[in-house]
């Protein structure tokens, strides 16, 4: 199975990577078109900004191809928040595969941003989420959020219930770190591997 | 429910764990990675290392630790010591660290918070601030606790926090290595004035004292060292014994 991770210049993908390694799956960290469109899966994972992020997937024509990749997609954190139409995050325009909002949280009580372990509640037919509890707990770190909507296929609650994880034809996505986020973690993964 | 973090801090010298009383009298509790692994599997929320010598010759011997770490851990780790320029970051976080924490080179120049948060984002620099009542207020110390500071430390942890920090270690060195139990007062009044995470370090000697400090001290997370090293508390029993405190945690 071969599997490509985006490269692009957002956060830190050796978690990523490592992640991958521990399961045992090889894997290219690339920004080629030909390899991504070729790889049986892709990870877009990503730490950071949206803007800068957009900026430098559009650098590269990315904005353009990962959108049209047919294979089973994974994104992860800002990746996920990139595949949305756009962001309130210094008003950016996304890709727009999943026709949603990301919004930033707004509380005068808890603490923004929403660091740390949380519980989720996965739809029954959440493939992603097969051999878990139906609540499992994931690590987060964001300060935005996309509000539950029909693509939502697990929701955590903080501030109010928000989209985990969405789900859209080839292209899923979660709000968490799958990749440090323990057993469930690496499961999350281990189950996307074998879509 | 967004759950307490209990967070093993494994001090690093040489690439060995060690643990001390007030920062001094170094005993050596073991390898880092295998400690490391251990705690993950015990059910530790995140790790923390400090490289507590932190000289140029031991920035290689780090990041090939932090690389080993990161092979070995499927939980958020840091790491922390002797950091102070975009480049040390670069360098850590590359290997695998999830975040790196600073803090003498935070005190030497402010600046450097604000241009770490933009390079690389606030969720991944956290400021370590070490502290200690003299008196009559409470002081910012650097070198490890060694050197006193003119910052006071309430005003200190806002500004960094305005700057970008994603998260605060606090360690209180009057606390540190007494095992009586966090410092709860300032935590509490930090934790209350912030809007970003507060992790309280400095003191843990019991799991009545992670309840305290979870309660009156307001933390959202408690770091240990020797208590863990030493198995003096097993991680799942503390996180059993704070869940049935009501206490949300990860089990």
């Amino acid at each position: 199975m071969e599997i490509a991770i985006v490269k692009y210049n957002a956060g830190n993908v050796a978690s990523v990577m490592y992640a991958l390694d521990r399961i045992g799956v090889p894997y290219t960290w690339t920004d080629d078109e030909a390899i991504l469109r070729q790889a049986d899966k892709v990870i877009f994972p990503g730490v950071g900004e949206a803007s800068t992020a957009m900026a430098h997937l559009k650098e590269k024509g990315l904005d353009l191809i990962i959108p049209q990749l047919k294979q089973p997609v994974l994104a992860t954190c800002i990746g996920m928040q990139l595949l949305c139409k756009h962001s309130e995050e210094n008003d950016t325009t996304c890709m727009g595969v999943f026709d949603v909002e990301v919004k930033r949280f707004q509380s005068n009580d808890l603490k923004i941003p929403h660091v740390g372990w949380n519980s989720i509640h996965a739809n029954q037919d959440n493939p992603l989420m097969e051999g878990l509890k139906k609540e499992e707990f994931v690590y987060f770190v964001h300060s935005f959020y996309v509000p539950v909507n029909p693509l939502t296929t697990a929701v955590c609650d903080y501030v109010q219930p928000f989209s985990a994880m969405l789900h859209q034809d080839n292209f899923y996505a979660a709000q968490f770190h799958a990749e440090i986020s323990g057993m469930a973690g690496q499961r999350i993964i281990e189950n996307f591997l074998a879509l | 429910m967004l759950t307490k973090r209990i967070i093993p801090c494994l001090d690093i010298k040489d690439g060995r764990t060690v643990k001390g009383t007030n920062f001094v009298d170094l005993r050596d509790a073991g390898d880092p990675v295998e400690l490391g692994a251990l705690y993950a599997q015990e059910g530790a929320d995140e790790l923390v290392f400090l490289d507590i010598t932190a000289t140029v010759d031991d920035r290689k011997t780090l990041v090939n630790l932090v690389r080993e770490v990161a092979r070995h851990v499927n939980i958020p780790f840091t790491v922390g010591g002797g950091i102070s320029s975009i480049q040390d970051v670069s360098a850590l976080l590359n290997a695998g660290a999830d975040k790196v924490s600073i803090n003498s080179s935070a005190v030497r120049n402010p600046k450097l918070i604000d241009e770490l948060a933009l390079q690389f984002g606030s969720q991944c620099i956290i400021v370590a601030i070490d502290t200690r009542w003299v008196d009559g207020k409470d002081w910012v110390h650097t070198h490890g606790g060694r050197k006193i500071t003119e910052i006071q430390t309430i005003p200190w942890a806002k500004e960094v926090e305005n700057r970008g920090a994603g998260e605060i270690l606090l360690t209180s060195m009057d606390a540190d290595g007494t095992k009586a139990g966090f410092a709860n007062v300032l935590t509490s009044t930090i934790s209350s004035n912030s809007s970003i995470p507060i992790i309280a370090s400095g003191g843990a000697g019991s799991m009545e004292h992670f309840y305290e400090v979870f309660t009156e001290g307001k933390a959202d997370a408690g770091l240990a060292a020797s208590i863990f090293h030493f198995k003096e508390i097993a991680i799942l029993d503390l996180k059993n014994y704070l869940a049935s405190k009501g206490i949300p945690m990860r089990i």
